[in-house]
């Protein structure tokens, strides 16, 4: 069997930050292995601006943002395969994959990094009342149909679910024609960048129905009327409420979760992030397999994934030259209270320089203290006058704060002020 | 217009098997469907099980044909490439009261002729170590299957295409004459005349039997309701597991399918309106509470897909098959609820001994073959295999699908055959393109572009299912 | 005193302006500076699509080199309806100079080979 230094899954954002990273920390020997027929992942589709703020301190488009990387890549002569869907990993990482031009191929790897990135929630996975006819799609989706292909998936639209892509689709369609009556969104905040809200929705004059979903979707062979219904504390839909909007597409932005079943094969250990736990050096419990990116927890900002794919790169180029090892005696990181989780889950080495913490809120909250507790005793604590969970968290801790955790456990939580 | 000696109305399950057996013999024999696909209403909404045929009232044409479809299924899908496993019911009792029904049940299997063995609670949690702590003991049907149902049918009537029967799809009779013996069936495209006519018109079976003369029977559609869970893992359960039947049905089951997802339902609610296939939350969550009754730990979070299907029950609880009071060569074929998936293979053959055989005599075709061309299925293949079909054709080795893992040429060879997909949702029932974890999120785009191309028209007329369920409405920048 | 949120960065901020054009809420320069805009004479950068004539069911994607009055939004979106290129492109070429006299040119901002 063939054998790979590195193989990585993914060519997106994750993956080619990844890949560049390993190079310059001496991985000669890497394949990327990507499922489209390009390099990029869903920053091909991605056609807005706003990327880039951190990376390279200017605003691009998503092409353009990926663009900069795959020119890396190739500078760096790292090797990559398109049109290759990877059908199984084994535990110990045998990665088999299969394109047109090689067919079905079996190869060793030394260490793996997961960067598959993300999928999105359909109308299934929430059990959406009503039709199941045509017309429902979900704002990805119709994204590539647009900004690709050039199809307009809907003309009168309801967008169910405030996520960015469900606002970025609002301005797209309505800039190319489409009528888009509201955006409706189950919880009381939305699920957004702010940014996002004002110039998607406010500059369109599209309606943010906040506590409210969609109680049925009316149709036969095409969605026809969409019911919206406000609902209670508990999520229920409160008769009498109603609001009835004649439409042809729902457009469903109701999240997004990490694409990685290749991983159910191999017990890997997953999170309630539905990604996998990692250790802090984004390694699973699976010796050598690390993940990144939108697959290991979803981001809101790209420059963050790639930043995150880097620090995996670095790490796999570690463990392939045998300088880090899963011990399997590790400190258990812990969302607490308000938290709905955090990156990484599992700490092996306190001795960093600095680590960094990833997580979001579970609710907006106000002016609140991060607390960061090992056996009862503060570690650290972040003041922070507003969070949000459409906004991802990053709080790192130092040397100094890093050897105050004395127990097997860390927990993070909020505490008010 | 052309003359046939046989009308089929309706290409479900039931019309599919009578087809094929018809398509033996030495008669012509067409077969008019009145949606975009075959097998698309209540034989694509069910609960996909080859019930082992135990809990029918004795005597009853369900349980008869239960019994006997059952048997024929090996053969059936070793004949039309259809994947089956006989994995085995667990009926599963939760209280001393309901361990008590298991005697009456004993003795309907011993008179229905199916083999069953009562399964005590430690046997009971080694076979399913997630059954819930209160159940007590279980009724094992070893003979009950899951199955693939969209390929049963469809590769059903591609068998009895390829032996000659005429398939019509998206034509729907709107009347039924006859004058000196021969049938006038009117659709919305053409009007038919027809020696017999057989009503196998599912859910419009009432309809059609009544454009000749007034029935007996009424039609009850009955909606059921269900949840799908993603392939995520092996073995959460192995058996079709169901609670003890009652007057309402056989309840709601916990089973793996034939794809290694899982399916939990149905819910069992009679409806007015035969073609609303809307599903709601207070029914799913009563089902769910239902299921986790009986299995306590079902993982929800894996859920990707809820679907409601709608049962022709009749007035008569049992099947109707019979020829009309007026006219000998009308044939009713109605009422075929649960069992009738199972039943269907058997009601073909009842059909044909109990009714045919008395009107006609039909001769034997020399060239019949039962058997569909064999599909590739890369899925089922070792990575050798996989790269032999590669090295024929490349289209194999590029996968469309990542979640199902479906490559480009399994989707190109089904415009190969007699009856090929005309939508998003005909491909994805025959070869899984878009039925997994994203529900052809990253595939469905792709999907659509391949069916314009082979159907040679725009991606603006390619339909998700139905004519009218168009997935595009306009293209940009003309 | 108007009270918006900025579009400038992911952050979001939530800015205040008064009449005399004092901002607050920023939390960088560029803040104030998109404020001072937005009450004066707003401008958003318009990105789109262009049609790709020696390819089939192909995009190519597109920006206004410069932000545009916000109140031409659509007529600008009527000039990019307009265009077609033809592959290879580039990013930062050109497909449209000086679109509506409003000092922004359309850009292609992706590679197709």
């Amino acid at each position: 069997m063939k054998e790979v230094s590195l193989v990585i899954i993914g060519g997106g954002s994750a993956g080619m930050a990844a890949a560049i990273e390993a190079k310059k920390n001496g991985v000669d020997d890497i394949l990327i292995l990507e499922k489209d027929n390009d390099l990029g992942g869903i920053l091909n589709q991605c056609i807005h601006n706003g990327f880039g703020l951190t990376e390279f301190k200017e605003e691009l488009s998503g092409p353009e943002y990926l663009s900069r990387f795959v020119k890396q890549v190739e500078e760096l002569h790292i090797p990559y395969r398109l049109n290759s869907l990877v059908l199984n990993i084994t535990k110990d990482k045998v990665v088999t994959y299969s394109n047109d031009k090689e067919g079905v191929v079996c190869l060793k790897a030394k260490a793996i990094i997961f960067a598959t990135g993300c999928y999105e929630r359909g109308a299934g996975a929430i059990s959406l009342p009503g039709s199941r006819c045509s017309g429902i799609i979900t704002a990805g989706v119709a994204q590539k149909y647009l900004n690709i292909h050039g199809y307009l998936a809907g003309k009168r639209v309801v967008i169910l679910g405030s996520g960015d892509i469900g606002l970025i689709m609002a301005r797209r369609l309505t800039l190319e024609g489409a009528k888009v009556l509201c955006v409706s969104e189950i919880m009381p905040y939305s699920n957004g960048l702010n940014r996002n809200i004002a110039q998607c929705l406010n500059d369109f004059n599209i309606p943010l129905y906040l506590s409210r979903s969609v109680s049925k979707v009316i149709g036969k062979n095409r969605v026809e009327k969409v019911i919206l219904s406000q609902v209670d504390e508990k999520m229920q839909f409160i008769p009498g409420t109603e609001m009835e909007f004649e439409c042809d597409t729902l457009l469903l932005s109701i999240g997004l979760i990490p694409y990685v079943s290749l991983l159910n094969n191999i017990d890997c250990e997953m999170s309630s992030t539905k990604g996998a736990k990692v250790n802090d050096y984004l390694e699973t419990n699976i010796d050598g397999i690390f993940a990144c990116g939108n697959c290991l927890h979803v981001h809101d900002v790209v420059d963050f994934v790639t930043d995150e794919g880097r620090e995996a790169g670095r790490n796999a180029a570690l463990y392939i030259k045998g300088l880090i090892k899963n011990s399997n005696d590790h400190i258990t990181v812990t969302n607490g209270n308000g938290i709905g989780y955090v990156v990484p889950q599992k700490i092996e080495n306190l001795d960093h320089e600095s680590l960094t913490f990833k997580f979001r809120v579970r609710k907006p909250v106000n002016n609140v203290r991060v607390v960061f507790k090992s056996n009862e005793t503060e570690v650290a604590s972040f003041i922070r006058p507003v969070l949000i969970p459409s906004e991802m968290v990053m709080l790192k801790l130092n040397k100094e704060q890093l050897s105050k955790i004395t127990s097997k456990e860390l927990t993070v939580s909020l505490e008010e002020r | 217009m052309c003359m046939y000696d046989f009308i089929i109305i309706g290409a479900g399950v039931v019309g599919a098997f009578i087809a094929r057996k018809l398509s033996r013999y030495e008669t012509n024999v067409l077969l008019i469907e009145k949606e975009n696909d075959v097998g698309n209403v209540t034989s694509n909404a069910n609960s996909a099980i080859i019930h082992s045929g135990y809990d029918p009232v004795p005597g009853t044409l369900k349980a008869k044909l239960n019994v006997l479809g059952n048997k024929m299924y090996d053969q059936v899908c070793s004949d039309l490439d259809v994947k089956m496993e006989k994995i085995g019911s667990l009926t599963v009792a939760t209280s001393e009261e309901q361990m008590k029904m298991f005697d009456e049940l004993l003795i309907r299997s011993k008179v229905n002729g199916v083999e069953v063995r009562l399964v005590n609670q430690d046997e009971l949690r080694k076979m399913e170590p997630n059954i819930s702590p209160n159940a007590l003991g279980a009724l094992f049907a070893p003979s009950a299957g899951i199955i693939d149902p969209f390929n049963l049918v469809i590769h059903c009537v591609e068998n009895a295409v390829d032996n000659g029967v005429t398939l019509k799809l998206n034509e729907e009779v709107s009347s039924i004459e006859e004058k000196d013996g021969v049938f006038f069936v009117k659709t919305n495209k053409n009007t038919y005349q027809g020696k017999i006519v057989i009503n196998a018109a599912g859910l419009g079976s009432e309809k059609v039997a009544r454009m000749i003369e007034d029935v007996d029977w009424n039609l009850i559609p009955r909606k059921g309701e269900y949840f799908v869970l993603d392939h995520y893992k092996k073995g959460f359960v192995n058996h079709t597991i169901f609670p003890l039947p009652s007057a309402k049905g056989k309840g709601v089951l916990v089973s793996p399918t034939s794809s290694g997802d899982y399916i939990v339902g149905p819910s069992s609610e009679p409806v007015e309106d035969a073609s609303d296939f809307s599903t709601d939350l207070f029914t799913l969550n009563n089902v769910k509470a239902q299921a986790l009754d009986l299995v306590p730990n079902i993982p929800f979070v894996h859920q990707i897909r809820v679907f409601s299907g709608i049962r022709p029950t009749t007035t008569r609880h049992d099947f109707i098959i019979e020829s009309s009071d007026k006219y000998k060569n009308f044939i009713n074929v109605a009422g075929i609820e649960s069992p009738g998936f199972v039943s269907s293979p058997a009601i073909a053959e009842y059909v044909f001994d109990n009714i045919i055989s008395k009107l006609v005599s039909l001769k034997e075709k020399a060239n019949y073959n039962p058997k569909v061309r064999p599909y590739v299925c890369l899925n089922d293949l070792s990575s050798e295999e996989r790269n032999f079909y590669i090295n024929k054709n490349k289209d194999y080795g590029t996968m469309i699908c990542s979640c199902e893992k479906v490559s480009l040429g399994e989707i190109k060879d089904l415009f190969t055959r007699s009856v090929p997909p005309r939508s998003i949702k005909g491909v994805k029932r025959r070869v899984r393109a878009g039925y997994g974890k994203c529900q052809g999120g990253f595939c469905s785009p792709k999907v659509a572009l391949i069916l314009a191309k082979k159907l040679n028209c725009s991606p603006l007329d390619i339909n998700y299912d139905n004519i009218g369920s168009n997935v595009l409405l306009e293209e940009v920048k003309k | 005193m108007k009270e918006f949120v900025c579009i400038v960065c992911p952050r979001g901020c939530r800015l205040k302006i008064d009449d005399e054009l004092n901002v607050t809420g920023n939390s960088c320069p560029r803040g104030a500076n998109y404020a001072k805009e937005e009450v004066t004479a707003p401008k958003r950068i318009i990105t789109s699509t262009v049609r790709v004539n020696n390819r089939e069911n192909l995009l190519v994607s597109v920006k206004t080199s410069i932000a545009v009055p916000k109140g031409m939004m659509f007529e600008v979106m009527k000039e990019i309806n307009k265009i077609s290129v033809s592959a290879p492109t580039h990013i930062g070429d050109i497909a449209l100079s000086n679109v509506l006299n409003t000092g922004a040119d359309i850009v292609i901002t992706k590679e197709i080979k």
